[in-house]
């Protein structure tokens, strides 16, 4: 081949970039996630559960600490008691809407904390290799040796119940995980040409994992992250379901569907609601979490 | 295959030696003193220190360790703090109940599981798959301690076919195999089977879908196999990859009973860890733990073996 059409395909090139100026990948990836109808019907459902759950205060709910004993566990669609109310008479609705702030917390706050540590530890031990990935990897192979419920209940079992060791012992639980998939998308990244030659260029180490391969890996590890989010929230409930997490009075799922158990045999759906709340948020986290994937998949 | 088993037998043993250790960790990690439990409010210093000895809380970290990996080695995993009884018979009586349960939950999820999964990969992107896919997501999605109480508010509350709560009839601690005693299990069972029945699923659709693509199924139906035979390499090729993950549900159902058993008062592991983690029965929580962990990486050390028999590519690697 002559150099002529080679060089002609370059000029065209060059003439057609600004006209076509090529979509990035995380707008491909958002218009595609904006067809995906299961996503944005999830999407919307969460933003609503958030948004009343930070704006509760302003809604105009019933005092969700307030009970009274003659309005002991009504039922649903009693008249200004819409869902009625809990075993010590206090408004289900004000509750479960109030609950979703710490129920939230205690189930998202893990996976965040969980995602930090995770990434730096997977990052570090796939880039640097050698020895270090040995020992940490090795020492995240201890905890694989653990059901995660188990390791969840044995750490806040040990730790004594509370909000804040609830959120420990499911960072625990969640930094391996994180950890493995972290480690095993750098170690794909990090023989890769373009970080060769930012290291024959004079990048530092550090310069490389946070410019050329984080930038690289960060999308995997987060929809992997986002898929942990349901799990979480079942834990969280179920720790505090077990007496483990949050204390009463406060309003939190977990904790409501255990002071209601007594109830079941005297109003039973009033007191299964804490739970189809837990359910709720972490289907559509699950679903988001699909629908992400899918998305970012641009193979297909 | 001899060489594949011991090569992975001996993987076994640092882990088994680094789970000990965090069992053993984890009653120091606790608050407070242990001896809280078993000591009355108005214990001399003297009645303390001397209890502090018998139980060997007064020696260094390691020397405790070793001590206690020694002992655990013999079977002696201490007695319990609350009841005075060994905790390894406490423990293996419990779990006794807790297989019981497991092992009705995996043949129903596994069972349904194979099926849907066998049958959504198959006619992938019909109506067919999206009603499994369905099932299988909302199976991974549920709270199963909230699906348990639903249950019981539809089964017993409402309908009243089947009792709540125990193991069998007056409170009965030991199993039999009867109806009396199997009423008992069946809707633990199925809130329990589940999150394996999504999880298998899922896996067993994606696994037909991959191999029902590859070039090989092709040459297959080419040669003019009929789809009864297909089907037939489609599981053969599936088969290690869910074994796999039945396995890890397996263990994942023994080891994380804890909130099914809650909410039905059944008289399992996990049962027994709720009221050890509540009475701050520390030997006893450290010594279920302990047992739980074991087991779980001994079914995965099965499994691999199991896996590594049935396909030969594993042996190799």
């Amino acid at each position: 081949m002559s150099e002529l059409p080679l060089s002609a395909t370059a000029d065209a090139a060059l003439q057609a970039a600004p006209a076509t100026k090529a979509r990035g990948y995380w707008a491909t990836v958002g218009r595609r996630i904006m067809r995906d109808k299961v996503s944005i019907a999830c999407a919307l459902v969460l933003i609503l559960i958030f948004l009343s759950a930070i704006l509760a205060p302003w809604l105009g709910l019933e005092d969700p600490y307030k009970g009274s004993m003659i309005r002991r566990l009504r039922h649903i669609g009693t008249v200004g008691y819409p869902l009625g109310t809990d075993e010590l008479g206090r408004d289900m609705l004000a509750r479960l809407i109030y609950g979703g702030r710490l129920s939230l917390v205690i189930g998202i706050l893990p996976v965040i904390l969980a995602f930090c540590i995770g990434t730096s530890l997977g990052l570090v031990a796939g880039y640097v290799g050698g020895k270090l990935n040995t020992a940490i990897m090795r020492t995240i192979d201890v905890f694989y040796a653990f059901p995660s419920v188990l390791l969840a209940i044995a750490i806040s079992g040990a730790l004594g119940a509370g909000i804040l060791n609830s959120i420990v012992s499911l960072t625990v639980v969640f930094v391996p995980q994180i950890t493995r998939v972290a480690e095993s998308v750098t170690t794909g990244v990090r023989n890769m040409d373009f970080v060769e030659a930012a290291r024959a260029s004079g990048a530092g180490p550090f310069t490389i994992m946070r410019v050329h391969i984080l930038g690289n890996v960060l999308g995997a590890i987060f929809v992997y992250a986002t898929s942990l989010i349901s799990v979480s929230m079942i834990l969280a409930a179920g720790l505090s379901f077990l007496g483990l997490g949050t204390k009463p009075p406060e309003p939190e799922w977990g904790l409501m569907l255990n002071t209601l158990r007594t109830a079941i045999y005297v109003n039973p759906w009033v007191a299964a609601l804490p739970g189809a709340m837990i359910f709720a948020v972490s289907i559509c986290f699950n679903l988001l979490s699909d629908g992400l994937r899918s998305a970012m998949d641009i193979r297909n | 295959m001899l060489a594949y088993i011991a090569r992975r037998i001996v993987y076994v043993i640092p882990i088994v030696i680094s789970v000990a250790l965090v069992c053993f960790l984890l009653v120091h990690i606790t608050p407070g003193d242990p001896l809280v439990a078993v000591l009355p409010a108005d214990a001399s210093q003297e009645l303390a220190a001397q209890l502090r000895a018998a139980y060997g809380f007064d020696r260094p970290l390691p020397v405790q360790f070793g001590l206690w990996l020694l002992r655990a080695l013999h079977g002696d995993l201490g007695n319990s703090i609350a009841t005075g009884r060994p905790v390894l018979a406490e423990v293996m009586r419990a779990v006794g109940n807790t297989v019981t349960l497991a092992i009705a939950a995996a043949l129903i999820g596994f069972t349904m599981g194979i099926l849907l999964g066998l049958i959504a990969g198959y006619f992938r992107e019909t109506w067919i798959d999206k009603v499994a896919t369905s099932f299988a997501i909302a199976g991974v999605s549920v709270p199963h301690y909230w699906l348990g109480m639903v249950m019981v508010i539809i089964f017993s509350v409402q309908l009243n076919w089947l009792p709540a709560v125990g193991a069998g009839p007056n409170g009965s601690n030991s199993w039999a195999w009867d109806w009396a005693h199997l009423q008992y299990l069946v809707l633990p069972a199925i809130t329990t089977s589940v999150i394996p029945m999504g999880i298998v699923t899922r896996t067993v659709r994606a696994l037909t879908g991959d191999i029902l693509s590859q070039d090989f199924v092709e040459a297959l139906r080419a040669k003019g196999l009929h789809e009864r035979g297909v089907f037939r390499h489609v599981i053969k090729n599936a088969a290690p990859t869910a074994l796999a993950v039945m396995g890890l549900q397996l263990g994942y159902m023994l080891g994380g009973s804890i909130l099914i058993e809650t909410v039905f008062s059944w008289p399992g592991s996990g049962f027994l860890l709720n009221s050890a983690i509540f009475q701050r029965d520390l030997p006893l929580l450290q010594g279920t733990i302990l047992i739980l962990a074991l087991f779980f990486v001994f079914l995965n050390l099965l499994v691999d073996i199991a896996q590594a028999a049935i396909d030969p590519r594993i042996k190799r690697g």
